[in-house]
């Protein structure tokens, strides 16, 4: 059973095109990564599978649902971890995840419940009460993480889940990460770091000018090409190591 | 359109209101009592009676318009093109079930509530000062909602198509300034020239206030055609907000 699957996926920017006719197939409880460097098109790729934008050609189905037809349907049962802090900033910690829970049509007390238990879950029950402004860049990142839990998610969306972060909250990420893979929630995540990709990923996709150039595990990757991730992904995207 | 999902985000502004009203609160009613002891009795002095009311109790319903009128536009121009561009909650609610068409049906419904609160917070106001005479100034309330839509409509349309927050201005300078001015609030407008009347006419804070001081001096059947007015623009200009964020919004 699949959760995406993407056939020829184009999206264009006016006359630009960010992501140039993609297949790929995510399974139920996998980890997928999408790598590449900036404006290689995972965003993009990522925002399309969460229905932010509709594609331009070409048909992506989650959950076996078309992003075109109901993306409601698959919005709710999936949930986003963004790039960007897009934290509620006039709300606190906690109201945060409350609020975030009634546009899921979660009942007030399950909401309330839920938020705790999460922020159980991020290690942020001591700044429950706290504003958002207070917040250090590590605890952003969880509660993002912890957000977009709060729907209980077959699929989780992670657009550079660890990025900016020192090691010791990357460290505390990639826990809940494995702790929710163990769970079988499937995971699609875009990075940077290639030691995260090689930790936690199943399958990696290496992008580059908005095409997909391989799609493997990280180990099969390294056997093949004789070397490291980063060797791998330098190979690929035409950036020699020598540069 | 779905309204449930709409009054979601309209639970989340009222969620940030309730927090922030106690400081934010003084400051709704501190200017329009600036304007009523300024123009009411400062240049009522001079002025006296106009209708054959005092000068005070004649632009006090008229403030109650303009005070729900700016509350809606604020709201609804610099209020929403904060959320949607430097907060970033737009992106954040429409990473749920929440499509477009409920965020902005939710931040209508919120921007006319808001109007609605602060217009009735100026009816006390004056009500205290002894400015009104009739209990039908209750009256007002609800159609402080419709206009109150209508307002967060206009205001909305604009923050749909602004390149950046400073543009605002225009908006404000250009727009809300002069209907603050020439609809009736401090003078009766059929004493200026026919083309301006007629221009008042085509304005909607024009209406807002002839309903305001009719209800306030408990008279209905005059302003009849000044509802069916606020009706029918509210009514017809609903779909464009909604045309015009999906448009900057779906890229």
């Amino acid at each position: 059973m699949q959760a995406v699957t993407a056939k020829n996926l184009t999206k264009c920017y006016g006359t630009f095109t960010a992501v140039d006719g993609v297949s790929f197939d995510i399974s139920r409880g996998e980890c997928f990564g999408f790598l590449g460097p900036n404006g290689a098109g995972k965003t993009t790729v990522m925002s399309v599978i969460y229905c932010f934008m509709p594609p331009t050609s070409g048909e992506v189905r989650v959950f076996d649902i078309d992003v075109c037809t109901d993306p409601g349907t698959i919005k709710s049962r999936l949930g986003v971890m963004p790039q960007d802090d897009n934290l509620d900033p006039d709300l606190s910690v906690i109201e945060n995840l409350v609020v975030y829970s009634r546009y899921f049509d979660i009942p007030k007390k399950n909401g309330a419940l839920l938020a705790s238990e999460l922020l159980a879950f991020v290690e942020l029950t001591d700044k429950a009460g706290v504003n958002i402004r207070d917040l250090s860049g590590g605890m952003k990142r969880r509660l993002l993480l912890a957000r977009a839990l709060i729907n209980t998610p077959e699929l989780l969306i992670l657009d550079e889940p660890t990025v900016g972060l020192d090691p010791h909250s990357r460290h505390a990420v990639w826990e809940k990460l494995q702790h929710l893979k163990e769970n079988k929630t499937t995971l699609i995540l875009t990075t940077h770091y290639m030691e995260e990709a090689e930790k936690i990923c199943d399958r990696v996709a290496i992008m580059d000018s908005g095409k997909i150039i391989t799609i493997d595990s990280p180990l099969r990757l390294m056997e093949a090409h004789g070397g490291s991730l980063e060797y791998v992904y330098l190979k690929l995207t035409g950036r020699s190591l020598a540069d | 359109m779905r309204i449930k999902r709409a009054l979601r985000v309209w639970q989340r502004h009222l969620k940030v209101y309730t927090k922030l009203y106690k400081s934010s609160i003084a400051l709704n009613f501190v200017e329009p009592v600036l304007y009523l002891a300024a123009m009411g009795l400062g240049l009522g002095a001079f002025v006296k009676e106009i209708d054959g009311v005092p000068y005070i109790n004649y632009i006090a319903p008229g403030i109650i318009a303009s005070s729900a009128m700016f509350a809606a536009a604020y709201e609804c121009s610099y209020g929403t093109f904060v959320r949607m561009t430097f907060q970033k909650t737009f992106d954040a609610i429409l990473a749920t079930p929440v499509n477009i068409d409920d965020l902005v049906a939710g931040e209508l419904l919120w921007g006319a509530t808001k109007s609605m609160i602060y217009g009735t917070i100026i009816i006390i106001v004056i009500a205290l000062f002894g400015l009104v005479k009739s209990p039908l100034v209750v009256l007002i309330i609800p159609v402080l909602f419709v206009s109150g839509l209508l307002f967060s409509e206009i205001s909305m349309m604009f923050a749909s198509i602004v390149p950046g927050i400073e543009s605002f201005n225009y908006f404000f300078t250009l727009f809300m300034s002069p209907l603050f001015l020439f609809s009736g609030i401090f003078f009766p407008v059929n004493t200026l020239p026919v083309v301006v009347v007629k221009i008042a006419w085509m304005t909607p804070l024009y209406h807002v206030v002839n309903i305001c001081r009719s209800f306030a001096y408990g008279k209905i059947t005059p302003v009849l055609g000044d509802l069916a007015w606020l009706l029918v623009v509210t009514a017809v200009l609903a779909p464009y907000p909604f045309r015009l964020m999906r448009k900057r919004l779906i890229k």
